[in-house]
């Protein structure tokens, strides 16, 4: 029996696995498997179960690790300067891909590689903590399609677009990160519910973005809170590949809301940047994309409240300069509203406006600032009109599983799924009718599970089946019994 | 039920002069009364789809996502008969003015549902500006034709039904042609329960027949549904380059269904150094969308050679080697178009390009292949499909051998796929 503390080595994983798969047993009986220098990570993953635990031990792995299954593991074991080490040699494409859920990546040192860092595709409930990835290809940290995941913890330097990129997904909190020397240090694309909590975004080209890019599948951003960050000196020159929108960007930009819309930004630390502090557009602000009918172009209900702003717009470039001499200044502004975000109709606000040099904001409303008390701010309590009582926009209960039970309803699912491609009722297709099935096997469903798994020609006249063993022991006689219960 | 009409006939016209031949409905034909194959009856009598991707969400219902995610809503409830009736619909050539073309001359369930052509032909041979794209899971898109102008089949297939360029029809000669013949008089009966036949009803039943064209059960669907083995490792590699961000072809061919169904710029030139399609700007005005073409599913992608709206390219290398080319090195000089981001520099190898089009491999099944009537109640022959079931390439399995050995040339001559057929 597996303990959750028993080591085991991957052919032993696999052995003890399919003993437990054939006694039946649950993935409760999590398993830690240990992959040291020498050895391929994804050779653990291969053998891993859900809920198993990989450990890699420092040394230097040089593959791409991809992650199908559910509630995996992938833990570095950092001894004193001595990482785990993923680098792709400016030769592989990604260092980890995954679509499962409930993944948890920490831990782990991530160089050169081509693609991203660590990308998932429609992964839910995952966790990416502690990662320290540096000049690793077009995104650091890019969850795709995800649902509930925390991204906590990271430090990322010199990606060529963001450094931790939300696309289209929902519910994330992205708390705690240290990016710095990208060309955008935390994007949020088309998603939705996100917490931006305590993160770090210096030397970028352009801090914090929030933005509906037009062309996609998922086409809103809404419900965003960009809290407590320090969005320091964002100056650096974009080195963005040509064609992305971030290198669209003008650097010195702190933090840039492109037609998201129920974005609270309050409480940050934004200064030193040099083209503004803060710019919320509509989608006029980038050029070289095709439109999208689909894509409301105009930020609406943007909520600036308190944040501290100092030294931003020392010099403004390209079209915020040009903006800026109608103003008769070659200061960039704190803060700008730009094209329609400037609107009242968009319905956004701004707490004690005077304090910061603004462009468009005039016709904006003025939002609540409470002042927060040291008591207040200890105990978490709700001062007023603060985001402060919100802690997460994670899920309280994770995102639904996704699996196909073992039951009648699953049973159907398979056997119209695959079965009925060759098997009609009452007439012959690529398989002997249902029908014909049923007189030969009555009511014994476990022969006809049998058979499925490894068929061999039975009839001379119909060719052999094709094997089911990519179903379960228990799929197989529940389908088995559906195909005999069927009666039209 | 026999149905005696006397028609006025236009002489000179081959549809009616078939129709006057066959003015007693033919009692060969029936509607099936059982749903196709994966399609199970709802309480209306409908027919709904079982599939196992429905037991996962989308985010957003979008239907987008990776391996586990659920579809886009399918056009289905159809009832049986009205499936049935779009069959016989769709392969009958007496839909088009000189009874030359049905809708499967350009979309042949034998090539995957379109024609193996560059640029489709229409009507007395004309050549399409575009190609004819396949329909497999055509149900489940709400962005159709290449140009992505139109939202759903029915408003869709009036392009092809009247254009003059494709089936010359008119409506009103369509209706006639229809209501003349006394087999499709008792056989709209069946499917509608009125007896008079109308362009709604036909522009149903062929929605009805499209929508129940599923391929949802490839290797690769095993896979996503978690039997690993399903892929060899050569695919899996392909898998991992083609949703690596390096690649980026699952950012715009997003599984499920490997069509995110929007519009992009990628700047195939329609002939060397030439741009003559504008695509969506043509539609829009929108001088952004210049170029602009819906992604197309990459669903047996394997079986409809050649690629791109005007078939520029030959072979899947070839159209997976355009993308390693560089950002609008089709493009003239005289163009700005509107790149889409993902179009880059990639530099592909050798290697992986053969791991993609590998994996490409793995997105083939056409086990829910229809049956292709053998005689349509025009009586017309049934156009350039007389093939298509015996090149029937199932791919059921697992094991390719096995699929190679056993699911190929299938003996199905005498027996009726799906319900009763002539």
């Amino acid at each position: 029996m597996i303990t959750s503390t028993a080591k085991a080595t991957a052919g032993l994983r696999a052995l003890t696995g399919a003993l437990l798969a054939s006694l039946g047993a649950s993935a409760a009986h999590a398993a830690i498997i240990e992959v040291r220098e020498g050895e391929r990570i994804q050779e653990a993953v291969n053998v891993a179960a859900p809920g198993d635990e990989i450990l890699v031990y420092p040394g230097l792995y040089s593959e791409t690790v991809y992650v199908d299954k559910d509630d995996i593991t992938l833990r570095g074991v950092v001894e004193g300067d001595n990482w785990p080490h993923l680098d792709g040699k400016k030769q592989l494409n990604d260092a980890i891909l995954y679509s499962g859920n409930g993944f948890s990546v920490e831990w782990f040192k991530i160089t050169h590689y081509k693609g991203n860092a660590i990308m998932g595709q429609a992964g839910n409930n995952f966790s990416i903590r502690n990662n320290w990835v540096i000049d690793s290809g077009v995104y650091g940290i890019f969850p795709e399609f995800g649902e509930n995941g925390l991204i906590e913890n990271n430090i990322l330097s010199g990606i060529e677009d963001a450094a931790i990129y939300v696309g289209m997904s929902d519910y994330i909190d992205v708390r705690n990160n240290q990016v710095f020397d990208n060309v955008a240090g935390i994007e949020i694309e088309n998603s939705r519910h996100v917490l931006v909590e305590g993160n770090l975004a210096k030397n970028n080209t352009g801090g914090i973005l929030v933005f509906i890019t037009p062309g996609l599948p998922i086409k809103s951003s809404y419900d965003a809170i960009i809290r407590r960050n320090f969005v320091l000196d964002n100056n650096t020159p974009n080195f963005g590949i040509p064609g992305s929108l971030v290198s669209q960007i003008p650097a010195g930009s702190g933090i840039i809301v492109m037609s998201g819309d129920d974005v609270i930004i309050e409480d940050n630390v934004i200064t030193g940047n040099h083209n503004a502090g803060i710019i919320i557009t509509s989608q006029d602000f980038v050029t070289e994309i095709a439109s999208d009918t689909g894509s409301d172009p105009n930020p609406d209900r943007v909520q600036i409240r308190d944040n501290v702003m100092f030294d931003n717009g020392a010099s403004p470039e390209g079209e915020m300069k040009l903006l800026m001499l109608t103003k008769f200044t070659t200061t960039g502004p704190d803060i700008l509203a730009y094209q329609g975000a400037a609107d009242a109709e968009r319905g956004s606000c701004i707490s004690r406006r005077g304090a910061y040099r603004t462009h468009g904001v005039g016709d904006w409303a003025d939002c609540d600032s409470p002042t927060i008390r040291a008591n207040d701010a200890i105990a978490g309590r709700e001062p007023g009109d603060s985001t402060r009582a919100v802690a997460t926009k994670m899920l309280p209960e994770p995102a639904d599983p996704r699996v196909i039970t073992a039951d009648a309803s699953g049973a159907e699912l398979v056997y119209q799924g695959i079965c009925a491609g060759c098997h009609a009722y009452n007439v012959r297709l690529i398989g002997p009718p249902t029908l014909a099935i049923q007189a030969q096997y009555g009511e014994d469903a476990t022969s006809i599970a049998a058979y499925i798994a490894a068929p061999e020609r039975k009839r001379p006249d119909f060719p052999t089946m094709p094997p089911q063993d990519h179903l379960s022991a228990p799929m197989r006689e529940l389908v088995a019994e559906y195909m005999l219960s069927l009666r039209n | 039920m026999a149905c005696v009409l006397l028609v006025s006939v236009h002489m000179g016209s081959p549809a009616a002069a078939i129709a006057r031949e066959t003015s007693l409905a033919d009692s060969r034909f029936t509607l099936s009364e059982t749903c196709p194959a994966s399609f199970v009856p709802n309480e209306s009598g409908g027919c709904d789809l079982r599939n196992r991707y429905r037991k996962y969400r989308s985010l957003r219902d979008a239907g987008v996502g990776g391996l586990k995610t659920g579809l886009p809503p399918l056009r289905e409830g159809f009832s049986p008969q009205q499936i049935d009736l779009g069959r016989y619909l769709f392969f009958d050539p007496m839909l088009s003015r000189d009874s030359s073309v049905s809708c499967a001359s350009c979309h042949d369930p034998a090539q995957g549902f379109s024609d193996g052509q560059a640029r489709a032909v229409g009507i007395d041979g004309q050549i399409l500006p575009r190609s004819a794209p396949s329909l497999w899971n055509v149900g489940f898109l709400s962005t159709l034709l290449w140009d992505g102008s139109k939202t759903s089949l029915e408003e869709q297939m009036q392009g092809p039904l009247y254009s003059p360029m494709e089936m010359d029809n008119t409506p009103a000669r369509l209706l006639s042609t229809l209501n003349s013949n006394a087999t499709y008089s008792a056989l709209f009966e069946q499917a509608f329960g009125a007896p008079d036949i109308t362009l709604e009803q036909v522009y149903t039943a062929i929605t009805a027949f499209e929508s129940s064209l599923i391929s949802l059960n490839s290797r690769y669907d095993l896979y996503a549904h978690g039997f690993h083995s399903a892929l060899s490792t050569e695919e899996i590699a392909g898998l991992n380059v083609f949703r690596s961000f390096v690649a980026r072809c699952a950012e715009c061919h997003t599984p499920p269904l490997f069509t995110n169904q929007q519009l992009a710029v990628i700047g195939v030139a329609d002939a060397p150094d030439q741009l003559i399609d504008v695509g969506a700007e043509a539609v829009t005005g929108d001088i952004s969308q210049r170029g602009a073409f819906r992604v197309p599913s990459l669903r047996n992608v394997a079986r409809t050679a050649p690629y791109m709206h005007r078939g520029q390219k030959a072979t899947l290398e070839d159209a997976a080697r355009f993308y390693t080319g560089g950002r609008g090195h089709e493009v003239t000089e005289d163009e700005s178009l509107m790149i889409h981001w993902h179009i880059w520099e990639p530099r592909l190898s050798d290697t992986e390009i053969d791991l993609l089009t590998h994996f490409l491999g793995a997105l083939t099944d056409e086990a829910f292949m229809p049956e292709i009537p053998k005689a349509v109640p025009s009586g017309l022959p049934v156009s350039r499909a007389g093939s298509g079931q015996q090149a029937i390439t199932a791919t059921l399995m697992h094991n390719a051998d096995a699929a190679t050995t056993t699911h190929n040339n299938l003996a199905l001559t005498d027996s009726p796929l799906r319900g009763s057929t002539p």
